[in-house]
């Protein structure tokens, strides 16, 4: 709201602007309301009937039973087996955004570094471009370089590097980096390309070295963009399931996997659901955390 | 924020509360079929390349039944596959998915059946019941033949390359389950990605049988296939024929119809795969199976269901779906049609001996142990 | 101040930035271009090259399931999209617009939730909620789902947009008798359109890139594009699948350049 200056301040009746402030109100709710609507219905609703399915018991089928309460699913979680997945997936996702960050951070700054204008803006639709198409396509695209007559195979096997990477964890790492990488480069350049480099100027002025002067001053101030970035990395990584559905093998079977065998042949609701849940709660957690030190919207 | 939460909650639980329902309307209208009746489209829920249609059916030089249904009886059909009796069951089971016809296994027919999914046939709409084969009547997953009618039947073994395996002495389960054995070819192996069968083969490799209700016997399967898994590439219950093929894996666990059919199809005037790969069903035994169809209670074309079943039953298309996918038929009719090459092949057709012998086995329904059985195969896999 | 000249970085460290800048565009560029590469090869194997051929375009194109689940990914996205659209627009206004009213820090949490839940959890819910409701599994339950998750993106492009964006010439229109309507059209609706034009080609985007969600809330005769490929892929690998992600790939290249076309009109027009 624009401040009126002393001399312009009109005297209002009190009753009038309470009105006025509970009519604006009401607009508010009513302009938000079918999308609050569609979301408790199709949303919070759902989000709340796996959290109860979670404590169900399981039909020959393996449907939840409303009847029988019990902590089986949840007690389930602790099982060596389920740890080791969920262990696995959670240092998979950490590893593939760390990753993504150590390659994708020299890649914005070197964008956003670039002379603005024709040569910035071509390089950032060169990154965009990935960015929009389609993510099993790029998926696909790994899958048969990594195939038994790929061509990365080809080159592994000739120069004696390695041989069929094809159905193991390495091709998962390869495929999720892919994947995910433009997600890390564009919040990147958003946060680095904003950046007042006139304080850079400054630490230099001040006798910095242009390490110190990264460290301190341009690190920092990109901040936003590196929280930003990996929590758009991390977050899919953590339930990534078409990646490793097609370039792992039975020993790379991941928590998002493992969820939706639940649902098909496991024929286990209930743990299907607690299993999500599980994982929901943890995504919360770092999503507060995130809001918690600072960050602002996404 | 609690408030809002709160409500969400209760309206949850309400909504939980109120179950599904509704499939006494479908029996009935099951009963009143008459043959070659037809009330709607038929929604089809098949195993991925089970029944020849378009641009398939053109390539194998076999009749498009889809078409030829449609035709003769003027409804539509929309084709949905699957790769797995647990997905289709999912499906089923979630309700919501209309479908008319499904083609369930042996034992995943006891199971639904069990669990009130399925319609009681109406069999004076079935006109060519008599075609079948009476070996195929009266199996122990449905005695009376009230739920289901044989669709295919077959076995499962190994398929593999010659460069890898020499089956001239016959072949055991090892190759898949020994160390010692499949230390030359490792990472070039596939597994059915079949809880039954799977564990089936690795009960039969110790010598159990592959319906065993004891849980030591399944706990020592499992074990097995947990072993064997680092040595996998993947575990596939469709494709997995196409990569054996194509060179990926040297060694495959699968059906015998999808083998010979890839065989054929990789074949061409110069070049014969044949002489490449083989298909062999190990000595200790294995699966036999039978695929049937049936009719879900969410049906909502049931005598359109019916007549599909009856222009299946037909010894023509009997021998059509034979000649196309390289499965044993069921029906005895048929046998007329089917080319010779596929009769006398006894990878197709095995002799009477080995199911008297007991080393061939039908999957039998479990009860409530068959969830311990997928319960130990998606711990193995992982 | 932006930077200019790229004074920041010099000698060595520039150098090294270079090299990692092409060889990211590289990694990022071989992989797909081989995949369109191969989809003219005319051999069953993909990565041997058996001489130029467009058959794999003819069969894909005579692959009745494939052009049928194309046809459902279009409609879904765009249903989705348009009604998403609006419904996110209207959610980012009442939280950027409106200070206070019942229920806003609850909406503005519920609305985070989709973007922060995981694929599989989302499909879960949803599978299970249709499941208990006894929905009829198809186009429709696909796309409910896809609404349900692109409200909340498009509400969160459109509100980075209203949150830069100067409200006094809302209010200068208020103070010229123009109505809410009249004000909405005329002058708000204008100046966040770059910001919907943006919101909704991301909702398309993560409709026709859907894998999971849809997989799990499909019906017969009911997939759509994506999932369709996705099952082609898991069974065995043909260069057909390479000719479909080529159009998929090209389908949106173009998508990438109309909106940047759009973006850069609707700039110079203010």
């Amino acid at each position: 709201m624009t401040q009126l200056a002393e001399h312009e301040r009109v005297e209002v009746n009190p009753e009038l602007e309470e009105r006025a402030e509970k009519d604006k109100a009401r607009r508010g709710l009513l302009t938000a309301l079918p999308a609050y609507v569609y979301l408790i219905a199709f949303f919070a609703i759902p989000l709340v009937l796996v959290f109860v399915f979670s404590f169900a018991s399981r039909s020959r089928t393996g449907t939840p039973v409303l009847a029988d309460w019990n902590l089986d699913s949840w007690a389930r979680l602790f099982d060596p087996l389920v740890a080791g997945l969920a262990w696995r997936s959670l240092w998979l996702a950490v590893v593939n955004t760390l990753l993504c960050l150590l390659i994708g951070y020299p890649f914005a700054y070197w964008i956003a570094t670039r002379r603005a204008g024709t040569t910035r803006n071509l390089l950032l639709i060169l990154v965009l471009i990935p960015f929009w198409s389609n993510f099993l396509v790029r998926t696909y695209a790994w899958r048969t370089l990594l195939d038994v007559d790929g061509f990365v195979t080809q080159f592994g096997e000739a120069t004696g590097l390695w041989g069929q990477l094809l159905f193991s964890l390495p091709a998962v790492f390869i495929g999720l980096l892919y994947g995910y990488l433009p997600f890390m480069v564009l919040p990147l350049y958003a946060a680095i390309e904003r950046i007042d480099w006139s304080l850079v100027d400054a630490a230099r002025d001040l006798y910095a070295t242009g390490g110190d002067a990264f460290r301190k001053v341009t690190l920092p101030l990109s901040r936003p963009g590196i929280v930003a970035g990996s929590i758009l990395v991390f977050i899919p990584s953590l339930g990534a399931y078409v990646t490793p559905d097609i370039l792992g093998g039975p020993n790379t079977t991941l928590i998002g996997e493992y969820i939706v065998t639940q649902f098909g042949a496991a024929r286990n609701w209930p743990f299907g659901a607690a299993l999500s849940s599980a994982i929901l709660i943890v995504m919360l957690i770092a999503t507060i955390y995130y809001f918690r030190s600072g960050g602002r919207t996404l | 924020m609690r408030r809002i939460a709160l409500i969400a909650a209760l309206l949850g639980l309400v909504v939980a509360a109120c179950a599904g329902d509704v499939e006494g309307d479908v029996q009935a209208a099951a009963d009143a079929c008459e043959a070659g009746e037809v009330d709607g489209d038929l929604n089809l829920y098949n195993w991925t390349e089970y029944i020849p249609y378009g641009s398939i059916a053109e390539e194998f030089e076999v009749d498009d039944l889809i078409a030829k249904f449609e035709e003769e009886h003027s409804v539509e059909v929309t084709l949905t596959e699957y790769e797995s009796n647990e997905a289709m069951l999912q499906q089923v089971e979630a309700g919501g998915a209309p479908y008319d016809l499904v083609v369930p296994s042996d034992y995943m027919v006891s199971l639904m059946a069990d669990s009130n999914l399925l319609v009681s046939l109406n069999k004076d709409a079935l006109t060519n019941l008599g075609n079948l084969d009476p070996t195929f009547t009266g199996l122990p997953f449905d005695p009376n033949g009230d739920f289901s009618v044989p669709y295919q039947w077959g076995t499962t073994g190994i398929g593999f390359s010659y460069e890898v395996i020499d089956d001239t002495e016959g072949i055991s389960w090892g190759i898949l389950f020994d160390p010692a054995q499949r230390g030359d070819y490792a990472g070039q192996i596939s597994m059915l990605d079949d809880s039954r069968e799977a564990l089936g083969a690795a009960l039969k490799y110790l010598g159990y049988s592959l319906n065993t209700t004891s849980q030591e016997e399944l706990d020592a399967a499992a074990q097995l296939i947990s072993d064997t898994t680092a040595d996998l590439a993947t575990f596939s219950s469709a494709g997995y024929e196409d990569l054996l093929v194509e060179g990926t894996t040297v060694v495959a666990h699968g059906w015998n119809g999808d083998f010979f059919a890839a065989y054929d199809g990789a074949s061409t005037d110069e070049y014969d795969a044949y002489e490449d790969f083989g298909f062999a069903v190990p000595d200790e035994g294995g699966v036999v199976w039978v695929d049937t169809m049936a009719i879900p209670t969410t049906a909502e074309s049931p005598c359109t269901a019916h007549a599909f079943i009856d222009f299946i039953l037909d010894a023509e298309n009997g021998a059509t779906l034979t000649n196309y996918n390289y499965y044993a038929s069921p029906n005895a009719a048929a046998e007329e049609f089917i080319y010779p090459e596929i009769l006398e092949d006894t990878a197709i057709y095995p002799s009477q001996e080995l199911f008297d012998d007991g080393s061939l086995e039908f999957l039998e329904d479990l009860g409530d142990f068959s969830t311990n059985y997928e319960d130990a195969f998606v711990q193995a896999k992982s | 101040m932006n930077l200019s000249e790229g004074t920041a970085t010099r000698g060595l460290v520039e150098k090294l930035l270079t090299i990692n800048g092409w060889a990211v565009f590289l990694f990022l560029y071989v992989p797909i271009s081989i995949v369109m590469i191969f989809s003219f090869s005319d051999h069953p194997n993909v990565g041997i090259w058996g001489g130029f051929t467009l058959d794999w375009y003819d069969r894909m194109l005579g692959n009745d399931q494939l052009m049928r689940a194309l046809r459902n990914s279009v409609i879904v996205g765009l249903v989705s999209t348009f009604v998403s659209t609006i419904l996110g627009t209207a959610a980012a206004i009442a939280l950027e617009r409106y200070r206070r009213w019942i229920g806003k820090r609850p909406f503005d949490a519920l609305l985070y939730l989709p973007v922060i839940i995981p694929d599989v959890t989302m499909a879960v819910m949803l599978l299970i909620w249709f499941a208990q409701l006894n929905f009829r599994f198809g186009l429709t339950t696909i796309l409910l789902s896809h609404i349900a998750f692109n409200i909340s993106f498009v509400a969160i492009v459109v509100r980075a947009r209203l949150a830069n964006m100067d409200d006094s010439l809302e209010e200068a229109a208020a103070d010229l008798y123009a109505g809410r309507w009249q004000t909405f059209r005329r002058v708000t609706l204008p100046l966040i359109w770059p910001g919907v034009i943006g919101g909704a080609l991301l909702a398309l985007t993560l409709s026709l890139d859907d894998v999971v969600i849809t997989s799990l809330v499909q019906g017969p005769g009911a997939t759509t594009l994506p999932v369709y490929v996705f099952g082609l892929i898991r069974r065995s690998v043909t260069p057909e699948i390479n000719a479909v992600s080529t159009v998929m790939l090209v389908a949106s290249m173009l998508l990438v350049l109309m909106s940047l076309g759009f973006q850069r009109r609707a700039e110079t027009r203010e």
